[in-house]
């Protein structure tokens, strides 16, 4: 990994970042459910890939296997190519960021950043240079002589952020860094981050349960669900075309309408509505043991107030408006649907005012925009 | 260095660097113990001769009697005296709760020599406390040589023991319980009955257990402010080996002060969860234990 | 010390002053309460400062409150070789102990709190017995054993003992050092590339010093002050300064003990003082 083409000399080996291979990695602590079961996944050299999951489904746990804070019990994991084994953490030349930022109290932010150069025996010139320049990166100049409580969180992970990166490290891993941070300041940081990657170039392994983070910075994001990896795609992917309800309804908002019986062909019903499936959006891999879904996204929902306004060859069902939610840019209406009364939502513009409570309306939505995934 | 095996990496180590303590007091205190135990039970041979001693020889039995009765009044005496300050050092600001907190610690670290010295002048034949008493009226009282001289001293040397865990104990006690309780409608002494205390036993526990124990083991106070005649167990203890040469037998009284002592730590451990207030408490030597 | 504070004063808000003054305002504490605090307040410090104006008595008893003054106690500590050598004595063995129960108490202390389950915790209050154990009967047990191995009346054998009785605090006060130690730090250091080893060199050990020195001190002025242990360890040649305090008010009435006494008060007061201050003014900066 370079930070620019004037630093230390860039390894050649890392010049276009490293490709992390791990393949049927397990991690058991030896409780009833492994943390991490037969996990195979292979991040590009250069890529910005998430980690993406609720607490507890193996995220974090895979990176610390990454980063060599835990022993594989089965598996291996490669870096270019070369099995990492059980070497020790401070072996493995990984880059990492924590929540809790994990800067050296009793150091200056110049002692915090040089701190792997010194123990890689840096030349005393050459460290002052290279602290500097990565202080400039993260746009932190003239804080040298800081200390980390005089700092807040969000320049405390900046600086963190510089002394992961400034020793060239193989790639970076990212533990949740921006968990700790409110809202406007995790945007910003975001976009730091970011922009760092761009600049850089090496493979960022992002760990975050925050699904929109997920979506705004990554290449490829892998979504894990009690430990294993439920699918990997590009956010776009993921969103548009989810193979699980899962997956469906951990990314963004979905109706979700669960399915008695999987064999159907180009019709399905429900609650005495009929509905037409487009064969393209169906996921590659139906319910193994006959549970689907139809997943339908509030923005793909229209709202009519009569059967004779729903567009032909849309499928529809009836619904009550029980709230509207207003978000500013846009509008969420919550509905009842069908006779079971179910909750779901669509999304309506900001100054539609022909949505009262308690209309008795029609949704509808155009098949291609609908998923049939297992449940 | 590399792994060869996928095993967890627990680091053996970490049992490496306990050897060198464990070492020095295996060393120093268990066998030094140990062989107290041995001879009391009259090793090499096999007797409980000695310990049936203790309660024939008219003299032990006395000095326990006496000594508990002087470790119960010592606890109640404390007690009384340290809740409410422990629950004062829980009302006010940050910083006279520092200063309270230095004023219970500093005894501490006054040499206990210093401290007994301190009440040999105030209770001696014409020192200030009979002095007041002149002033009262009372005339010819000398609490130099008495039990009450003893206890009185004993109470403020072990009183910071009371007020620690006692602290520890009461610090954590959420006081807007109390005020919810007096929101519903109980008098602010049914709130503290009902609330407050039981919240506070285990501080209570482990501060009774600890004063009591360390009354039980007391030296230098009743050596120094005692009189013979009205000796303690740990006089006693003193006597029969340096004087009376009988190892064996101060063996087995000093293993029976022990065997005590320990089995209302670990009552008052599981009662209390003092282990955690002994360590608040033991960041201070146990001065006149010593 | 202000570990000690910091430790127990758990409830201390980083809240400004201003906030504190409302909060009693709602819920005043009650005069009697505060009264009884004082009472007992005095009862803590009063009776150890009488030691300190008789000091100054010129008087050869103890009578106090003296009426003469002169500085003759004072002298006679400093140039009396009984006294300047149980002093010396004291102070070398307070040093030796405490660097002994340092080095273990430290190493004991980081190797237990890597380790957990039953046999750690044995260890544990195996380590820490010495403190619930009647410092009599430790006495005792520690003579008889130490005449058998000739270590009574020899600085090998106070050193021995007193270092046994140090090791807890240091435990206590060390691992009470790493509990407010952040775990990831070690895990950063690793990811930086530092080695187990230079990691506790360059992170942990800096981040533990105040409890290490605390600990120290703690087992310093434990050792210096311990009377029991010394009383039967001693021998005519060898004596700590406790031993002589307590020889000058039972076989000889020597008044030479008010100036040691007020002299041991005042420096081991000023000694927990003045890092509480120090740390105050640093909080305040």
């Amino acid at each position: 990994m370079t930070i620019s083409s004037t630093l230390a000399p860039a390894d050649p080996q890392t010049k276009q970042g490293t490709q992390i291979q791990l393949t049927d990695v397990t991690k058991d602590y030896g409780l009833a459910i492994p943390a991490v079961e037969n996990i195979s996944l292979t991040i590009e050299p250069g890529e910005f890939m998430t980690l993406l999951g609720p607490s507890g489904s193996g995220k974090t746990t895979t990176l610390n296997l990454i980063a060599g804070f835990e022993t594989l019990t089965a598996g291996t994991i490669s870096l270019n190519g070369a099995d990492v084994g059980n070497l020790p953490p401070h072996k493995r030349n990984l880059g990492m960021l924590f929540q809790n930022y994990a800067l050296f109290p009793h150091m200056t932010v110049a002692q915090n950043v040089a701190y792997p150069l010194r123990e890689r025996k840096v030349a005393k010139a050459e460290i002052a240079r290279r602290v500097a320049e990565v202080l400039e990166l993260v746009q932190l100049p003239g804080r040298d002589d800081n200390y980390p409580s005089q700092l807040s969180g969000g320049q405390q992970q900046r600086v963190a952020l510089a002394r992961a990166i400034v020793f060239n490290p193989k790639a970076l891993l990212l533990d949740e860094p921006l968990g700790a941070l409110d809202r406007n300041l995790r945007g910003a940081l975001q976009a730091e981050i970011r922009r760092i990657h761009r600049e850089v170039g090496s493979t960022f392994v992002f760990v975050t349960h925050d699904q929109e983070e997920a979506m705004n910075l990554s290449d490829r994001i892998a979504l894990f669900n009690s430990g294993h990896i439920e699918q990997v795609g590009s956010p776009e992917e993921l969103y548009r075309a989810p193979e699980t309800l899962f997956t469906a309804k951990f990314l963004g908002d979905s109706n979700v309408f669960d399915l008695a019986d999987a064999s159907f062909d180009t019709q399905v019903g429900w609650e005495g509505e009929t509905w037409s499936i487009d064969p393209a959006t169906v996921s590659a891999h139906p319910g193994v043991l006959s549970r689907s879904a139809v997943v339908v996204r509030p923005e793909d929902v229209g709202i009519v107030h009569d059967r004779a306004s729903v567009p032909p060859g849309a499928n529809s069902i009836s619904a009550t408006v029980r709230d509207l939610e207003y978000m500013g840019s846009h509008r969420i209406a919550l509905l009842a649907l069908g006779q079971s009364g179910q909750a779901g939502r669509a999304r309506i513009d900001a100054l539609d005012s022909t949505l009262a409570l308690g209309d008795e309306v029609l949704a509808w939505w155009k098949p291609q925009r609908q998923r049939i995934v297992a449940a | 260095m590399t792994m060869t095996s996928r095993t967890r990496r627990t680091p053996a180590p970490s049992w490496l660097l306990l050897v060198p303590a464990l070492g020095l007091l295996a060393a120093i205190l268990l066998v030094p113990l140990g062989q107290s135990l041995l001879r009391s039970v009259g090793s090499p041979d096999f007797t409980l001769d000695h310990y049936a001693g203790l309660f024939t020889d008219g003299v032990t039995l006395t000095v326990l009697g006496r000594t508990a009765q002087t470790a119960v009044i010592v606890t109640i005496v404390t007690f009384l005296l340290g809740y409410p300050y422990a629950y004062l050092m829980t009302r006010v600001g940050p910083r006279m709760r520092g200063v309270l907190l230095t004023i219970v610690l500093i005894p501490f670290w006054t040499s206990v020599m210093a401290r007994n010295f301190a009440w040999i002048i105030l209770l001696q034949r014409g020192g200030p406390v009979q002095s007041v008493f002149e002033f009262f009226g009372a005339g010819n009282v000398v609490f130099y040589g008495s039990a009450v001289g003893v206890t009185v001293a004993m109470c403020q040397v072990l009183l910071p023991f009371m007020v620690l865990p006692l602290y520890s104990s009461l610090g954590s006690i959420d006081r807007k319980l109390l005020l919810a309780a007096r929101g519903l409608g109980s008098s602010p002494l049914v709130a503290f009955w009902k609330i407050y205390w039981p919240l506070s036993r285990g501080g209570v526990v482990s501060g009774l257990i600890l004063v009591f124990t360390l009354s039980l083991g007391f030296y230098v106070t009743p050596a120094l402010l005692g009189s013979p005649q009205q000796s303690l167990i740990a006089q006693l203890l003193a006597q029969r080996t340096t004087q009376l040469l009988d190892f064996a037998g101060a063996g087995a009284l000093g293993m029976l002060v022990l065997v005590v002592t320990l089995a209302l730590v670990a009552w008052a451990n599981r009662v209390g969860g003092s282990i955690s207030a002994i360590g608040a408490v033991a960041v201070t030597p146990t001065k006149d234990n010593s | 010390m202000t570990t000690t504070l910091e430790e127990l004063d758990g409830a201390t808000p980083a809240a400004p002053a201003r906030r504190r003054r409302k909060d009693r305002g709602v819920d005043p504490i009650p005069w009697w309460l505060t009264t009884l605090g004082v009472i007992v307040a005095l009862y803590f410090i009063l009776p150890t400062l009488v030691v300190i104006p008789l000091s100054f008595s010129a008087d050869q008893s103890f009578q106090f409150p003296p009426t003469e003054f002169s500085l003759r106690w004072y002298q006679n500590f400093f140039t009396n070789p009984v006294w300047l050598g149980s002093l010396g004595n004291s102070l070398l063995v307070a040093a030796l102990a405490a660097l002994l129960a340092t080095v273990v108490g430290t190493a004991a202390a980081v190797g237990l709190s890597r380790l957990t389950g039953r046999l750690a915790g044995f260890a544990r209050t195996l380590l820490m017995i010495s403190m619930v154990t009647p410092a009599i009967v430790v006495a005792v047990a520690i003579y008889i054993t130490f005449l058998q191995w000739h270590l009574t009346g020899s600085l090998g054998g106070y050193v021995l003992a007193h270092a046994a009785i140090g090791v807890p605090f240091v435990l206590v006060s060390v691992t009470s050092a790493l509990g407010g130690f952040d775990p990831k730090l070690l895990r950063a250091s690793a990811s930086l590339g530092a080695s187990p080893l230079r990691s506790f060199i360059r992170v942990t050990m800096p981040l533990i010093s105040r409890g290490i020195l605390s600990g120290a001190i703690f087992a310093f002025v434990t050792s210096f002050d311990e009377v029991v242990i010394a009383l039967f360890l001693r021998s005519p040649t060898f004596q700590t300064l406790p031993v002589q305090m307590y020889n000058s008010v039972t076989f000889e009435l020597d008044p030479t003990i008010s100036a040691s006494s007020s002299l041991v008060v005042v420096v081991v007061t000023a000694i927990f003082l003045v890092p509480q201050i120090v740390g105050n003014r640093k909080k305040t900066r």
